[in-house]
C-alpha cells in the first residue's frame, strides 16, 4: 500500500516536470501552430544554464533558487531570439518545412552545448535543505520530488489565473482558436508570438533547470525529453493548456507503475498509450478539431509528368555508368556508392508516400530500422545467409508499415507527422530496452554479407542493383491504377470515393509498400556495415529522409533521387570539413526554408 | 470617409473581386446588396486586408490602407464584423468583449462592456456565459459588441440578419439606427431588402465582383428594372 503511495508520489514528480516542458510547448502551438522540434532543446539550455549559475554562484537558498528562475528566464529570451531569427519569418510556410526548421534548430543548440560544456555529463550540486527524504508510511520519498510536485502545481495554478485574469492571456486563449479574427480587432499578433515564445520557452526552460538537483545535465536530453513532450501534448490535444496537465499527470503515473508491471516496455507502453488515444480521439483528450478559418485554397497538384527525351538520356547515362564505372573505383568510394543507392531508395519510399501519396512521414526511419534489424536478427539468431535477411527485410519492415499505418494514415497534417514519430519512437525504444534479444544500446554485431558479397565491388553493385530496382519499382507503381488511386485520393479523398477508391485502403497500402522498400534499403545498410544499432531507427535518420525528399521537391519524380544524392554527398562534405557539422547542416536546413518556403521544387516552378 | 477605388482580389487562382468601387459618407449606413457570392464578403475582407487585394486604393480616413495588415486595419479605426461571425467558444461574453478593445479615440465616447449591454440588454445576463453556448441572435449582438469595442469610425458588418428570427432582426435594425445616430459609419452587406431599406442611406448593387448600380435607397425602391436584374433570384 505505501509502496503504491510512493510509486504515485514519484510519478506525479515525473508529471510536474513534463507538465512544465509540454504547457509551454502546446501554449505555443495554439497561437503560432508551429511544432516547435527545438522546444527539448530549450530545455536542455534551461538544465546547462542552471547548472552553470548553480555551481557559479555561492551555496544557499537563495542563489539555488535564484539561479534557477535566471536559467528559465535566460532561456525565454534565447526562444524569443530564435522566435525572432527564424520562426517569424516561416509562419505561412507548410507545416512540414516548420518542423524541419525547428529541428535545424535542434542541430545547432547540440553543436552550440557541446562547444560550451563539453561532452561529458555533468552533476549539478543537490538541492540546499532538501537533499535527504521524508517518511511516507514508512517508505522513504525524496523530499526534492515532493518539493518539485508542489512547483508543478504552483505554475498550474499561475498559468491558469495568467490565462483567465490577464489580457494577454484572454488574447492568447482567442488567438488559439481563431488568430486571423484576433488580428481583424487590432491585436498585433507579433507581440503575442513573441509572448508566447518567451513564456514557453521559459517554461521549457524551468523544467530543465529544475532537474539539475535530480539527474546528470547531458547531451541527449533534448531529443529524449521532446518525444515525450510531445506525446503529452498531443494525448492532451494540441494547444490545449487543461489537456496538457491532465495528460502529464496520465503519463507520468503510467510511467511510475509501467515501471513495476513491465519494466522492459515502459518506453513503448507511453507511445502505445499515445496511439490508443489518437485513434479513439484523433484530436487528443481536450483538443479540438482545428478550425476551418484559413483563407488559403488548395489546389490540386500539377500532374505528374514521365521522363522527357532529354530526361531519358540523363537517366540512361547513369544508369550505364553505375555499370561501368564501379570496377575503378577504390574501396572507399564503393562504400559510398553503395550509401548513396541505399539513401536513394530510402528517400524513393518515402517520397512514395509523401508525393503521390500526400502523407508525411515523421518516423520513416521505423521502417528503415526494421528491416535492417530483421535482417540482422535472422542472421545472428538462425544463422541466415545474407540472401535471406535481404528477402525477409522488406515483408518484415512492410509488416510493422502495416501495423503502424493503420493508425497513422487515419490522420492528416501535423496529427499524423505526430504519430507517425511516435510509432517510430516505439520502434526506436524496443529496440533500445529489449536487450535480450537487440542487444540494446550495444546493437547486433557481426551482420556480415554472403562470401561472395564480401568485396566492396560485389556488394556496391548488388546495392545498385537492389535499390535502384526498387526505385524504379516504386515509379511503375506510381503509373499504374494504385498509383492513381494514390493521387486522386491526395487531390481530393470526397472526389476520390465517389469514383470507388477506397482513400484509406490506397493509403494504407501504400505507406506498407513504402514501408517495405524502406525495408530492404535498411537491409542493405546493415550488411553494409557489419551491425545494427537502435540509432538506425532514431530521430535523426528519419528527418535525413524528409530532407532528402524536400531538398528534391515533393512533387517531382526525379527529386528524391537528386535530394538523395545532394543530402548524402552535403553531409559527407560537412562531416569532413568541420567538427561542427551538426550546426552547420542545421543552419543549412533553416537557410533553405527561410529562402525557400515552398521547397526547391515549388522555387523552381514558381 | 471610405473611398474604395478599382479594388481587386483573388482567392488562389479564382478571380473574385473586378474592380469594386464604391464611397462611404461620414456618418452614414451604405448598403452593399447582390445575389449569393457576388463578392460581398470579399469586398469587406479585401478592404480589411484579411483577403490581401491584387489592385486597387482603399482610403480611409484620408490613409491609404490596402496592403496594410489586418490589425493595422483595425487601429486605424475601421471595425470589422464578420458574417460568419467567429466568436470565440470558450471564451465567455465578457472576455470576447474584451479582445475587441482598443484605446478610446480622441472625441469619442468609448465603448464598454457596460455600454455594449445597454445597446444590447439580453447580453447582460450572460456576461460569463461561454461564447459558444449562445443562441445565433445573441452571437451576432456579441460579435457587433466585440468590434465595437475599438471604437471603430466605420465598421463593416457582414450580413447581420442572415438566419435570424423576425423580431431579432428588427431589434437588430434598432441597433444599427442607434450607431447612426451617435455618428458611427456603416457599410452593410445585405440579402434582406427590406432589412437594407429600413436602415440604409445608400446602396451599392455588386454583380460577379463589380459594382454595377448605385444610388439611394430610395431611388432603388422606385428602380424596379434594377431589383429585377441584381437582386431577384
Ligand atoms: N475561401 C474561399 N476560397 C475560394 N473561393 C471563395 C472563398 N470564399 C468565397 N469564395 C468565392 O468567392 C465568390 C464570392 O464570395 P463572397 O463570399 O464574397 O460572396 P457573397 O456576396 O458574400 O455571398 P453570400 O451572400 O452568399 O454571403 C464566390 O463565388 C465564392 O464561391
Ligand atoms: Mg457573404
Amino acid at each position: 500500500m505505501s509502496h503504491l503511495l510512493v510509486q504515485g508520489l514519484s510519478g506525479l514528480a515525473s508529471a510536474a516536470s513534463l507538465f512544465l516542458v509540454a504547457a509551454g510547448l502546446t501554449v505555443i502551438f495554439g497561437v503560432t501552430r508551429i511544432v516547435n522540434f527545438a522546444h527539448g532543446s530549450l530545455y536542455m539550455l534551461g538544465a546547462y544554464l542552471a547548472y552553470s549559475l548553480v555551481t557559479w554562484l555561492p551555496r544557499g537558498h537563495f542563489p539555488f533558487w535564484g539561479g534557477v528562475v535566471l536559467a528559465a528566464l535566460l532561456t525565454g529570451v534565447i526562444g524569443v531570439v530564435v522566435e525572432v531569427l527564424v520562426l517569424r519569418r516561416i509562419y505561412k510556410a507548410p507545416e512540414l518545412f516548420q518542423l524541419l526548421a525547428t529541428f535545424g534548430v535542434v542541430l545547432v543548440v547540440q553543436d552550440l552545448a557541446l562547444a560550451v560544456w563539453g561532452p561529458q555529463d555533468l552533476l549539478g550540486p543537490r538541492a540546499p535543505g532538501l537533499r535527504g527524504a521524508v517518511d511516507v508510511l514508512g517508505e522513504r520519498f525524496p523530499l526534492y520530488d515532493l518539493v518539485l510536485i508542489g512547483i508543478g502545481g504552483v505554475v498550474l495554478l499561475l498559468l491558469w489565473l495568467l490565462f483567465q485574469r490577464t489580457r494577454f492571456g484572454v488574447l492568447v486563449r482567442a488567438a488559439t482558436a481563431d488568430r486571423e479574427m484576433v488580428g481583424a480587432l487590432g491585436v498585433n499578433q507579433r507581440w503575442l508570438f513573441t509572448g508566447v515564445f518567451f513564456l514557453g520557452s521559459a517554461l521549457a526552460g524551468l523544467g530543465g533547470a529544475l532537474q539539475v538537483p535530480r539527474e546528470s545535465v547531458n547531451l541527449n536530453m533534448d531529443l529524449a525529453i521532446i518525444s515525450e513532450a510531445f506525446v503529452v501534448v498531443v494525448v492532451g490535444g494540441l494547444g490545449s493548456l487543461p489537456g496538457a496537465a491532465l495528460a502529464a499527470l496520465l503519463i507520468g503515473q503510467l510511467q511510475a507503475f509501467g515501471i513495476l508491471v513491465f519494466p522492459r516496455i515502459t518506453l513503448v507502453l507511453v507511445f502505445l498509450v499515445m496511439a490508443v488515444v489518437l485513434v479513439v480521439r484523433p484530436y487528443g483528450l481536450l483538443g479540438k478539431r482545428p478550425g476551418g478559418h484559413a483563407a488559403s485554397v488548395t489546389l490540386p497538384e500539377p500532374p505528374l509528368a514521365g521522363l522527357t527525351g532529354r530526361g531519358r538520356a540523363v537517366v540512361a547515362l547513369a544508369l550505364v555508368l553505375c555499370v561501368v564505372l564501379p570496377p575503378f573505383l577504390g574501396d572507399y568510394a564503393l562504400v559510398v556508392l553503395s550509401e548513396l543507392a541505399i539513401a536513394v531508395l530510402f528517400a524513393a519510399s518515402l517520397h512514395f508516400i509523401m508525393g503521390p501519396g500526400g502523407m508525411a512521414s515523421f518516423g520513416h526511419a521505423a521502417y528503415f530500422g526494421a528491416g535492417a534489424y530483421a535482417a540482422a536478427l535472422l542472421v545472428k539468431h538462425a544463422a541466415a545467409p545474407m540472401e535471406v535477411g535481404l528477402l525477409a527485410a522488406p515483408f518484415a519492415a512492410g509488416l510493422v508499415g502495416l501495423l503502424f499505418g493503420f493508425f497513422c494514415v487515419r490522420l492528416s497534417g501535423v496529427y499524423s507527422a505526430m504519430l507517425t514519430l511516435a510509432f517510430a519512437q516505439i520502434a526506436w525504444s524496443t529496440a533500445f530496452q529489449w536487450v535480450e534479444v537487440t542487444g540494446g544500446d550495444n546493437g547486433i554485431l557481426g551482420v556480415w554479407p554472403s562470401a561472395w558479397a564480401v568485396p566492396k565491388l560485389a556488394y556496391a553493385y548488388l546495392s545498385l542493383a537492389l535499390c535502384l530496382g526498387g526505385t524504379w519499382l516504386l515509379r511503375r507503381v506510381i503509373f499504374a491504377p494504385m498509383g492513381y488511386a494514390l493521387r486522386a485520393q491526395r487531390d481530393s479523398a470526397l472526389r476520390a470515393e465517389a469514383i470507388g477508391i477506397d482513400a484509406f485502403k490506397v493509403r494504407w497500402l501504400a505507406f506498407a509498400l513504402a514501408a517495405a522498400f524502406a525495408g530492404l534499403a535498411g537491409a542493405l545498410f546493415a550488411f553494409g556495415k557489419g551491425s545494427v544499432f537502435p540509432t538506425t531507427m532514431a530521430i535523426p535518420r528519419s528527418v535525413d529522409a524528409l530532407l532528402m525528399v524536400l531538398l528534391g521537391g515533393v512533387q517531382t519524380l526525379i527529386g528524391p533521387v537528386i535530394g538523395a544524392l545532394a543530402y548524402t554527398g552535403l553531409h559527407e562534405q560537412l562531416v569532413r570539413v568541420t567538427e561542427l557539422w551538426r550546426a552547420a547542416l542545421g543552419a543549412i536546413i533553416i537557410a533553405l526554408v527561410l529562402f525557400f518556403p515552398r521547397g526547391l521544387a515549388g522555387f523552381r516552378r514558381a | 470617409m471610405l473611398t474604395v477605388d478599382g479594388l481587386h482580389a483573388h482567392y488562389g487562382r479564382a478571380h473574385i473581386l473586378d474592380g469594386v468601387s464604391l464611397t462611404v459618407e461620414p456618418g452614414e449606413v451604405h448598403v452593399l446588396l447582390g445575389r449569393n457570392g457576388a463578392g460581398k464578403s470579399t469586398t469587406m475582407k479585401a478592404i480589411m486586408g484579411l483577403v490581401p487585394p491584387s489592385a486597387g486604393r482603399v482610403t480611409f480616413l484620408g490613409q491609404a490602407i490596402a496592403g496594410r495588415a489586418p490589425f493595422e486595419i483595425a487601429r486605424a479605426g475601421l471595425g470589422y464584423v464578420p458574417e460568419d461571425r467567429r466568436i470565440f467558444a470558450e471564451l465567455t461574453v465578457e472576455e470576447n468583449l474584451e479582445c475587441g478593445r482598443q484605446k478610446p479615440r480622441d472625441g469619442q465616447r468609448p465603448w464598454s462592456v457596460e455600454r455594449v449591454c445597454e445597446l444590447f440588454p439580453s447580453l447582460a445576463a450572460m456576461r460569463r456565459r461561454p461564447g459558444g453556448r449562445m443562441s445565433g441572435g445573441e452571437q451576432q449582438m456579441l460579435t457587433i459588441g466585440r468590434t465595437l469595442m475599438g471604437n471603430p469610425r466605420l465598421i463593416l458588418l457582414d450580413e447581420p440578419s442572415e438566419g435570424l428570427a423576425p423580431v431579432i432582426v428588427e431589434r437588430m435594425a434598432a441597433a444599427i439606427l442607434a450607431l447612426k445616430a451617435e455618428g458611427l459609419s456603416v457599410l452593410l452587406s445585405e440579402q434582406n431588402l427590406s432589412f437594407a431599406y429600413a436602415v440604409s442611406d445608400r446602396a451599392s448593387i455588386i454583380e460577379k465582383g463589380v459594382v454595377r448600380w448605385g444610388g439611394t435607397m430610395a431611388a432603388l425602391m422606385t428602380d424596379e428594372a434594377a431589383r429585377r436584374a441584381y437582386l431577384s433570384v
